[in-house]
């Protein structure tokens, strides 16, 4: 496969946005004007690097020796019996170093980051990839690392926190507002407004004000080209239909970028569901929200009736945001693309699923996109073929798994738990012919 | 001229700097809010910026986001603001929205500045919005005759100090430092630099904001501003002392705006 790491940047795409970085009405910059002289660096710098030959070589290098590009591709035809017999095959970004997409649009922005000759970068995380990622970057490149993340998020996601301790970066628990990923941000672009002479705000999403939306879907755009070469010498054709997780969108506009312009292709995005939408409790930013401006560029979000963003909930922290980078907004608007939520029960039985059938712990948020691709494919039948971008592992989200599912010694079972293990049962029973275990019906499934 | 305008011009032709002083409207509760801006009033503040407690203040220091906190949390709602608005001017004062743009979108920016109008107020400052992005809200502020003040920092290039200067009306808002509201000990070496470079390419008055929060420092703004804006420091001594705390504040403060102020500006400039 002739795909370069840095083809995305190097090239640049048909669907980019205007000059000041709108897809249509959304994207821009709704921030401080104190921010507009980093911003415009940042993009003038941006410029530069991507015609410039040795930029893109330090890409290619470190994205073949670092991060182990190109990721493979993984027929799961187990888990296609689970979904009407389709093809799923399974993008691994997964296997990519620290656990998930994230590191594509890390490496980037460190490499600018030396670039502009700053010493410190500063991040917001919610699963913690982010974060994760963005501290080996600056072991890597010898630049201060501080994170930022909700404490709710340090909580369950204490495993990643402890990474990036390891890896030298300063970790700093976000004590306001809802405690997760949008008050990371927040917290994020005050200490950007605050040192952002000496600092790079290495933002980990395709949200954010111009040109972070443009810049960081470019450094993903190489998993849609990787996986498109790879599907057609596979299968010899094009997918019927890409599935992806969206939380701020990144990996999801990484792999529909390349299918864009194929217009057989289906491009479906999957947000977190939550308890279900209609309870209120989820961060289904597309399916459920409205149009607005929030963390510097204008999208959808969930706000109330006041525009006051309104709290997203999620079992899965990368997905645990109420806004979404905008082409997204603009891909629904033009219905390029489609956007659905899946609960959080949903995703833990395509987890569960997958775990068992193909031997991938995914992570949650990835889950979400397993789920989806279950419904494709009982939706389009056998002859389809569904591309899924696992965006990450699970290693993280063990914790959170075992103490959803019951596993945990001492510890009862969600409620949820059972109905999940159980229709992610291999064995072709229906939990009604099971013989209720002594330790009760949830761990009895588990440990079957 | 700009009603606005016109604030700052008498002040200067009384040889002081405007003092310009800030309060989220609903804290802590919206009749609260009313009582101290009011106080602000009677002890000297020229102009009242009414804030609007918003979600995700990324402008704002801990002490405005726990302001904004305990309005949200006390049931504030955006139409309040008019109502503030309204109270505030039927009691003397005069009065711009201070306010993040995505609360004005959601209502409609028509919508918005129409209400605001009809309210008595005077302009709106958007801490969160450039002139590239205003399009709509220019279009309604002229409709409605309200001021808009953009904001200036440390980092903005001449061009851009330019063309921000050409969109405000009323007047421009200088960041003292680069970061966040909240009091701070000393002013900013980059100030008095800003404003130099903001009179360059403009005749608008020019307040400077960002960690003033006593008289001497206030004095030492109103050396080179036209306006010294104060945010923090009111929120501080109203949770301390009330009414009486901001009224006493607002009275220090704008002896320290008198007292700065060069004699040549008496003659007006
Ligand atoms: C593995 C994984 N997938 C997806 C996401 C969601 O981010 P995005 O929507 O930007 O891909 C995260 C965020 O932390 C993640 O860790």
């Amino acid at each position: 496969m002739d795909v370069k790491a840095s083809d995305g940047v190097a090239h640049p795409s048909e669907h980019d946005p205007d000059e000041g970085g709108h897809f249509g009405r959304y994207g821009g910059r709704f921030v401080p004007e104190a921010l507009i002289a980093a911003l415009d660096e940042l993009t003038v710098f941006y410029q530069k690097a991507r015609a410039d030959p040795e930029f893109l070589d330090e890409l290619d290098r470190l994205h073949r020796d670092y991060t182990g590009r190109p990721s493979p591709l993984t027929d799961a035809p187990k888990l296609g019996e689970h979904a009407g017999g389709a093809r799923i095959l399974l993008k691994r970004e997964d296997l990519n170093h620290t656990g998930s997409h994230k590191i594509n649009n890390v490496l980037g922005q460190a490499l600018l980051t030396k670039r502009m000759g700053k010493k410190r970068v500063i991040a917001e995380t919610g699963a913690g990839q982010h974060g994760v990622a963005t501290a080996t970057a600056c072991a890597l490149m010898g630049l201060e690392c501080v994170i930022y993340m909700g404490e709710v998020d340090t909580e369950r996601q204490a495993l990643n926190v402890a990474r990036m301790r390891l890896l030298g970066a300063t970790v700093i628990p976000v004590k306001s507002g809802s405690r997760t990923l949008k008050d990371a941000i927040n917290e994020a672009l005050r200490d950007w407004v605050t040192n952002v002479d000496e600092t790079h705000y290495l933002l980990g999403t395709v949200a954010g004000p111009h040109p972070f939306p443009a810049m960081v879907r470019d450094f993903h755009r190489v998993i849609g080209m990787e996986a498109r070469a790879q599907v057609l010498d596979r299968v010899g054709r094009l997918p019927d239909a890409v599935a992806a997780c969206v939380g701020g969108g990144s990996n999801a506009i990484g792999i529909f970028h390349a299918f864009l312009d194929d217009p057989g292709v289906r491009l479906v995005g999957y947000e977190p569901g939550g308890d279900g939408v209609e309870t209120g409790r989820h961060g289904a930013t597309l399916s459920e929200g409205s149009p607005g401006a929030l963390h510097g560029a204008m999208s959808y979000l969930l706000q109330d009736e006041d525009g006051q963003t309104a709290e997203s909930h999620s079992i899965s922290a990368g997905l645990d945001y109420p806004g979404v980078g905008p082409e997204h907004a603009l891909l629904k608007d033009l219905g390029r693309a489609e956007y659905s939520p899946v609960t959080d029960a949903e995703a833990m039985e395509a987890f569960a699923l997958l775990c068992r059938t193909e031997g991938i712990i995914p992570a949650i948020e990835s889950a979400h996109a397993i789920a989806g691709a279950l419904r494709l494919g009982r939706e389009l039948g056998p002859d389809a073929v569904i591309l899924v971008n696992l965006s990450g592992r699970g290693d993280k989200d063990v914790d959170t798994a075992a103490r959803w599912f019951g596993m945990v010694e001492g510890e009862s079972a969600a409620e949820a738990s059972g109905t999940a293990i159980a229709e992610a049962d291999l064995s072709g029973r229906s939990p009604a012919q099971d013989e209720p275990s002594p330790a009760g019906a949830d761990t009895g499934a588990v440990q079957r | 001229m700009s009603r606005v305008e016109k604030i700052f011009q008498d002040c200067r032709a009384q040889g002081r700097a405007a003092l310009v002083g800030y309060l989220p409207a609903g804290y802590p509760t919206v009749d609260g809010s009313v009582e101290l801006l009011s106080a602000m009033v009677e002890g000297g503040c020229d102009l009242l910026e009414v804030g609007v407690p918003y979600s995700d203040p990324v402008m704002d220091g801990p002490t405005i986001q726990a302001a904004a906190d305990t309005a949200l949390r006390a049931g504030f709602r955006l139409r309040d603001v008019f109502a503030v608005v309204e109270r505030v001017s039927a009691a003397g004062g005069r009065a711009v929205v201070m306010t993040y743009f995505n609360p004005v979108l959601r209502y409609g920016v028509d919508a918005f500045a129409r209400d605001l109008a009809a309210a008595g107020g005077l302009g709106v400052i958007t801490p969160d919005l450039i002139p590239d992005e205003a399009g709509e809200w220019i279009e309604a502020s002229d409709a409605h005759g309200l001021d808009r003040t953009f904001l200036v920092a440390p980092s903005s290039s001449e061009e851009r100090i330019a063309s921000t200067a050409r969109a405000a009306r009323g007047f421009l808002y200088a960041t003292s430092t680069m970061g966040v509201t909240g009091a701070r000990d000393a002013v900013a070496s980059a100030a008095p630099a800003l404003v130099e470079r903001c009179r360059r390419h403009t005749s608008l008055p020019i307040g400077v904001g960002l960690g003033v929060r006593s008289a001497e420092q206030a004095a030492e703004v109103a050396a080179f501003a036209d306006g010294v804006i104060v945010g923090s420091a009111f929120v501080t001594a109203a949770e301390r002392a009330g009414a009486d705390g901001v009224r006493d504040l607002a009275a220090e403060l704008a002896g320290g705006a008198r007292r700065g102020a060069p004699a040549s500006a008496a003659t007006g400039a």
